[in-house]
């Protein structure tokens, strides 16, 4: 049985999820709003000859059927980055505002955190971190190109992150977080139309062993987070082990609560029995995106906020 | 004040505000900083006002939009931002493109064939009656200038400094 068949039960539409996972990805890029408009980008492209079209749900999401997204102006300029469709959904569901203290967890290489930055105007303070040193690099590089100033990048195990460095405890040091991203380290189904070798590792005791370091990482963020904050916790697989049953373990040891969000990309809502497990109904509020929902690689998104 | 202090460049410490605030022997001001951004380049004298400067490293000067106690141990604080602790002050080449939109002198704009030349990493020899020293590179994109990166102009000849990481052939003009 390969992956994909484990999860056909939860599926929608089979064939469909089928024909989209044997299908590759179109080059996309995202606007990075720090340093250009969508305007001055687009135009850019056409000067160059580089076909690009915006997505129907995002107009700084833009895909490039016929290019790779790193050898244009735009590119040099840090105006755009390559990052997946579906990439762009939990930082605009954790929505960072200008000023806040925002914590994205397992940051490398940096999409999704300077995809934050230019969400919060490149205001406030915005922590990237990452267990892997040699990862940090490609954070810093990526970062550093499109222009975030407001990035503090740190090195430290989530599960045990520890806010000393950031002057815990001392005059206008940091205390806690308004918001947190955890986009956790996962099997990584979801990336198969883009990684298609994504299965060769894959097993069953990986998923389970994967989803006890996400299960530790989800509660030092929500611990990590001030009451009345918002942690959003999202992976790029489809196993209810590391997704729904993560939100499950938290629901039940921090004091948390799942709500509902807006999103612009379709998907269902996450699954309370898998398995022979049940989970905490509230659950449902979470999405899952299948690949053929929008055409896009998999997916799993919820939002948390945290309680007293 | 005694500058018996030295740097430790595995950590980030805030730059003194001025000269006269000084613990550490060699370390640039804040005023220094912003004063030699502000001239070389002609920026507006509020560019830097809402943010902090670092170093570590010898002589790295780093960016960030926030403050947090000093002396801070992370990996980054911000943006890389000047070469400081040698004759003559050096931009990064992420500066020059975040905050180098405004400037209005030691701008030398290029063509669009040889703006590709020297994203590549050549060295050029334009017109420039200008000062030597490090010059922001620009070219023409979408109804803008834009700054590409730093180039060092001596004898004649502008030198590409874009690190490797950020050199690119972008196709030349049709």
């Amino acid at each position: 049985m390969t992956p994909l068949e484990r999860y056909e039960s939860l599926v929608d539409d089979v064939e469909a999820f089928r024909a989209a996972c044997d299908r590759p990805l179109p080059s996309v890029v995202r606007v990075n709003t720090i340093k250009a408009t969508v305007e001055r980008v687009r135009e850019a492209l056409d000067a160059e000859g580089v076909a690009h079209e915006p997505t129907d749900w995002h107009p700084g999401v833009l895909r490039l059927p016929e290019e790779s997204p790193g050898s244009n102006w735009p590119h040099a300029h840090g105006w755009i980055h390559g990052q997946e469709e579906v990439s762009n959904l939990p930082a605009m569901v954790l929505d960072p505002q200008p000023g806040d203290r925002v914590w994205d967890a397992c940051a490398a290489p940096g999409s999704k955190t300077t995809q934050l930055a230019a969400l919060m105007d490149d205001r406030g303070l915005l922590v990237g971190n990452d267990n892997n040193l040699g990862r940090l690099s490609a954070l810093r590089h990526n970062a550093e190109r499109l222009g975030v100033t407001n990035l503090v990048v740190t090195n430290q195990d989530a599960r045990n992150f520890s806010l000393k460095p950031l002057g815990e405890g001392q005059e206008d040091g940091i205390g806690a977080f308004d918001a947190a991203l955890v986009d956790a380290p996962c099997s990584c189904e979801g990336t198969i139309r883009k990684n298609p070798d994504a299965f060769d590792t894959w097993s069953l005791d990986h998923v389970h062993s994967v989803a006890g370091v996400q299960k530790g990482i989800l509660r030092r963020a929500i611990q990590a987070t001030r009451p009345g904050g918002t942690v959003v916790y999202s992976t790029c697989t489809f196993a209810p082990e590391e997704n729904e049953a993560v939100l499950d373990h938290v629901l039940e040891e921090e004091a948390c609560r799942l709500v509902d969000f807006d999103a612009p990309l379709n998907g269902v809502p996450g699954v309370t029995e898998w398995d022979g497990e049940a989970y905490d109904p509230s659950v449902e509020q979470a999405l899952r995106i299948y690949p053929h929902h929008n055409d896009t690689g998999g997916f799993f998104c919820a939002k948390l906020e945290v309680g007293e | 004040m005694s500058d018996d202090a030295t740097n430790d460049g595995q950590r980030f410490d805030r730059l003194p505000a001025t000269a006269a605030d000084r613990e550490v022997a060699g370390r640039a001001s804040r005023a220094a900083v912003i004063e030699w951004w502000v001239d070389r380049f002609g920026l507006p004298t509020d560019t830097f006002d809402d943010y902090t400067f670092w170093e570590k490293g010898a002589g790295k000067i780093w960016i960030f939009a926030d403050d947090l106690p000093s002396p801070t141990d992370v990996e980054g604080l911000g943006m890389t931002f000047l070469r400081t602790r040698q004759e003559h002050w050096k931009p990064t080449t992420n500066a020059v493109q975040r905050f180098g939109r405004e400037a209005t002198r030691n701008v030398i704009e290029l063509d669009a064939e040889a703006a590709g030349r020297f994203l590549a990493g050549e060295n050029l020899e334009p017109e420039w009656d200008g000062d030597w020293g490090y010059l922001i590179v620009a070219h023409s994109i979408a109804g803008g200038v834009e700054p590409i990166g730093v180039g060092l102009y001596v004898h004649d000849e502008l030198r590409s400094v874009i690190p490797k990481g950020r050199r690119a052939s972008v196709s030349p003009p049709e």
